[in-house]
């Protein structure tokens, strides 16, 4: 337990409830580095996090509703990569637009030599990071154990919390 | 005492970080290894890595425009 032996390791909480494109990085970044520098670490995934815990992790992104999103293309001269393209909104709810946008991010992240969320998965995984379900919303969504990575813990939020309530770090994502 | 070498260049965050810890249990206690890197986090997060884990930084230099060198040895 962390705060009660001053040398067991750091621990690090993490909540995903999110499973956009845009919002899956955070929670596996955090938690590959803080395994790497040696912490104890669980994610807890509520929600849409869930979805972060199947085989292929299908996740998309919109600039809809993100008007922080910068919208720039991955591909041609370096002065045409820098304009920040800026799209209405109504542009936004084209059949299709968020497909594109949702290849274009990927292919950003591909160019930087981004790992895939499915590979920063492996590596918590291969780092120690505990993968919990969240039991309440794999019920109400109708999932089954048999959707996720077999790595998946399912509990619930007591579980969670007796857990959190020692770590030194606690992120809500 | 032998230096391995680790390739870190094109690599970003947290990448530099998760590739030295995991190589740093790969190799003896007291041995080190060199590493370079191209991503300007490594300056705050190598050091910040070798604190938290308990290993020793060694050297950290900047030999080009955008490429770094360190060295670190592996403690326990």
């Amino acid at each position: 337990m962390s705060k009660s032996d001053p040398n067991a390791p750091k621990r690090l909480a993490l909540i995903a409830s999110k499973g956009t494109l845009d919002w899956a990085y955070p929670p596996f970044i955090l938690a590959s580095t803080a395994a790497a520098m040696g912490w104890e670490v669980a994610i807890f995934f509520t929600f849409y996090g869930l979805t972060l815990l199947r085989p292929e992790i299908e996740a998309r992104v919109s600039p809809l509703g993100n008007p922080a999103m910068p919208m720039k293309m991955p591909f041609g001269s370096d002065d045409f990569q820098s304009i920040n393209w800026p799209i209405p909104t109504a542009m936004m709810t084209v059949p299709g637009f968020g497909s594109l946008a949702t290849t274009l991010m990927k292919k950003t992240f591909q160019n930087k030599n981004v790992a895939s969320i499915e590979e920063m998965r492996q590596t918590c995984i291969d780092l120690g990071v505990r993968l919990i379900g969240c039991q309440m919303t794999v019920d109400v969504f109708g999932f089954e154990r048999e959707d996720f990575i077999p790595q998946t813990e399912i509990a619930g939020a007591a579980a969670f919390l007796e857990f959190a309530g020692e770590a030194d770090v606690s992120l809500f994502v | 005492m032998t230096i391995q070498s680790l390739d870190l260049r094109g690599l970003l965050c947290p990448l530099p970080v998760v590739k030295i810890a995991q190589a740093i249990k790969k190799v003896e206690v007291g041995e080190t290894i060199e590493a370079t890197a191209t991503d300007p986090g490594v300056l705050a997060d190598i050091p910040a890595w070798a604190r938290s884990s308990g290993q020793e930084l060694l050297s950290m230099d900047k030999v080009q425009a955008r490429e770094f060198r360190f060295v670190v040895r592996r403690t326990k």
